[in-house]
């Protein structure tokens, strides 16, 4: 009997093993091959800090917008019913399926210099294209679904009668979502910023589309990266290697902040 | 004085409902789930606004869909009782409990919630979260956060069927001087009789939307005037102190004179529940020809109302008794109102619940 059925948990080892080894290697080699020294060595050069300093700056602009908008409107859709809620969760997913290249074609067709708004922004003064703010807007299109997606989940997997009571105890709903419903839905919330932020941190083919890859100003850590891959390959590897290590960081810092209060949970 | 009048269609259900409730009185709406208890609830609330309907507390109208108006929850001073007791899961207990005190400055928040968890023994367990209290816990918690505001209302959703049998009495006890303190008009829905009978002054049974039969708790299952609130009053409750008695049976001592037996075993303060249909009828002058388990209770017949082919009997003794008898047999005793009566059932028909 215990002969017979070995198989399977093998089966399932030996797949885990594979999943492993295929997700983790090409990351580790990226370590292996790039010294610690030609690390510090590659930040030295001026571009490479630029980089960074750029990705840094228009992710943290991206995931500013994104959480003050997104969140709210995460909110009301989980928590209405209304005619066309389907259509529009939808309407938020389709960036997640777009190719990057066209999505920084649709930005262009959009607020681009010769695009259906890109009049009226420029009537305003503003300029998207080929600016740090447009990598902002690149950013902002194609990593904002992953977290309303999953804000839209985190709401509605809250019990509503804490909304209900927080209202019978006085308070406005403004005050609920603030006090209550945001601080319920944190794991959630927390695990679709992280989701966002790393999408945002790794994006390419939009920013370079929509804004160029001009360093100090629209060149992004992975724009650089690509950058010197045909010129300066152990350059470009280092840097990857800050890359990883900087989104690692991110993730592991979502987990804990989820992870803690899933543990805060599993004590009830 | 708290009036509702709320006519709106729930889905498949016609909520139908008219009532009153006097400062200091507590009516409880009895029903099956699905008969749209916790509606009336909402609609108290706020949280619920159906199609017609009238709310007023004291001299205020909350809610006047013909004149237009609909306060919002947040301005309605209701103290609600949720069934799971919707405590905020990442506050502390007495953060919970400040939660509504936002009137009060700061620094007087933590006192203040404080003093309403002394209130319910709770002050040791003030900064524990509410995941890592027990159900009784959560409910004094629940509780005193929604007195915290001073409610005109207080509106309380099945309070004792999260609690396990072992808190259920003590919670009876807490919940009843809550809502003698309070002194304002308190509304209570349940799925349970017992329940609605030992906190409500007055049962209004609900069915389908519709309150089909209001009344006190007893008179209700005395005389009811459906089959629907004949099987639904269940068993009739007495109270009193029990302590041992002969043959290792317990002995009843009843409030208001008296006594039964019962196979449970129980000390000091208790509840005895007994079906109207263990209960059998004789004239007094009839032998007693049973055993010593046999309870025995003299009574006067105040109400005969049959229902379908059974006659329920409402029984004057020191506390009001229920008995369901057979056509035949009220025939042949020609049982009518002020015909005195010998009622008996067994002991090990009693059942006994702690208080």
């Amino acid at each position: 009997m215990t002969v017979r059925s070995a198989w399977f948990p093998a089966l399932l080892a030996a797949a885990l093993a594979a999943t492993i080894a295929f997700l983790t290697l090409p990351v580790v080699a990226i370590f292996v091959d790039s010294s610690p020294r030609d690390l510090i060595d590659s930040l030295g050069e001026p571009g490479a800090l630029d980089a960074l300093w750029l990705s840094l700056r228009t992710t943290a602009a991206a995931m500013a917008v994104i959480l003050l908008v997104g969140t709210p409107a995460a909110y009301l859709l989980a928590t209405r019913s209304f005619r066309g809620r389907a259509v529009l969760i939808t309407l938020i997913e389709l960036p997640l399926v777009l190719p990057p290249a066209v999505a920084g074609i649709a930005l262009l067709a959009a607020v681009g210099p010769s695009g259906i708004a890109g009049g009226s922004l420029e009537a305003l003064g503003i300029e998207l294209s080929l600016t740090t703010a447009g990598v902002v807007v690149a950013l902002t299109f194609v990593a904002s679904p992953f977290y309303v997606r999953q804000g839209i989940a985190a709401f509605a997997a809250v019990d509503p009668t804490l909304r209900d009571a927080s209202r019978t105890l006085g308070a406005s709903e403004a005050r609920g979502f603030a006090r209550v419903m945001i601080p319920a839905a944190m794991p959630g919330l927390a695990a679709g910023g992280a989701l966002a932020l790393g999408r945002a941190l790794g994006e390419f083919g939009a920013t370079l589309m929509f804004a160029g890859s001009f360093q100090g100003v629209t060149q992004t850590v992975p724009l650089a990266i690509y950058d010197r891959f045909a010129t300066d390959f152990d350059a470009a590897l280092a840097l990857s290697a800050v890359l990883v290590a900087v989104a690692a960081g991110i993730l592991l810092a979502a987990k804990l902040v989820a992870g803690s209060e899933a543990l805060g949970r599993a004590a009830r | 004085m708290l009036r509702v009048e709320a006519r709106t269609r729930l889905g498949e259900l016609k909520l139908d409902v008219a009532l009153a409730v006097a400062p200091g009185e507590c009516l409880a709406l009895a029903g099956p789930s699905g008969a749209g208890k916790t509606s009336v609830l909402r609609v108290v609330a706020g949280l619920l606004r159906p199609e017609h309907g009238v709310v007023r507390c004291g001299g205020e109208t909350w809610l006047d869909t013909a004149g237009g108006r609909d306060l919002a929850p947040d301005l309605r001073r209701c103290g609600y009782l949720f069934q799971e007791h919707a405590l905020f899961p990442h506050l502390s207990a007495w953060r919970n409990v400040a939660y509504p005190l936002r009137e009060l400055p700061r620094a007087e928040r933590r006192s203040r919630a404080l003093d309403l968890l002394a209130r319910f023994g709770m002050e040791r367990l003030a900064d524990a979260h509410p995941a890592t209290l027990s159900g009784g816990e959560r409910q004094r918690v629940a509780l005193a956060r929604a007195l915290a505001r001073r409610p005109e209302v207080l509106l309380l959703d099945e309070p004792l069927s999260a609690l396990d049998t072992r808190t259920r009495g003590s919670a009876t006890r807490e919940l009843a001087a809550v809502l003698r303190e309070a002194g304002v008009p308190a509304l209570l829905v349940t799925h349970d009789f017992q329940e609605a009978a030992l906190l409500g002054d007055r049962v209004g049974v609900i069915d389908s939307g519709r309150i089909v039969q209001e009344g006190r708790p007893g008179d209700l299952a005395a005389a009811p005037r459906s089959a629907f609130v004949a099987d639904f009053t269940g068993a009739i409750v007495l109270t009193g102190e029990a302590g041992a008695g002969p043959d290792g049976l317990t002995l009843v001592k009843l409030d208001g004179g008296g006594s039964v037996t019962s196979t449970d075993a129980a000390e000091g303060p208790v509840a005895a529940s007994v079906f109207p249909w263990e209960i059998s009828v004789e004239l007094p002058g009839d032998d007693p020809a049973h055993g010593s388990a046999q309870n025995r209770v003299e009574a006067e017949v105040v109400s005969v109302t049959q229902v379908g082919n059974r006659v329920r009997l409402g029984l004057a003794a020191g506390q009001p008794l229920v008995a369901e008898v057979t056509l035949a047999s009220t025939r042949r005793l020609a049982l009518d109102r002020g015909v005195r009566v010998a009622a008996t059932w067994k002991a090990a028909a009693t059942r006994l619940v702690a208080l």
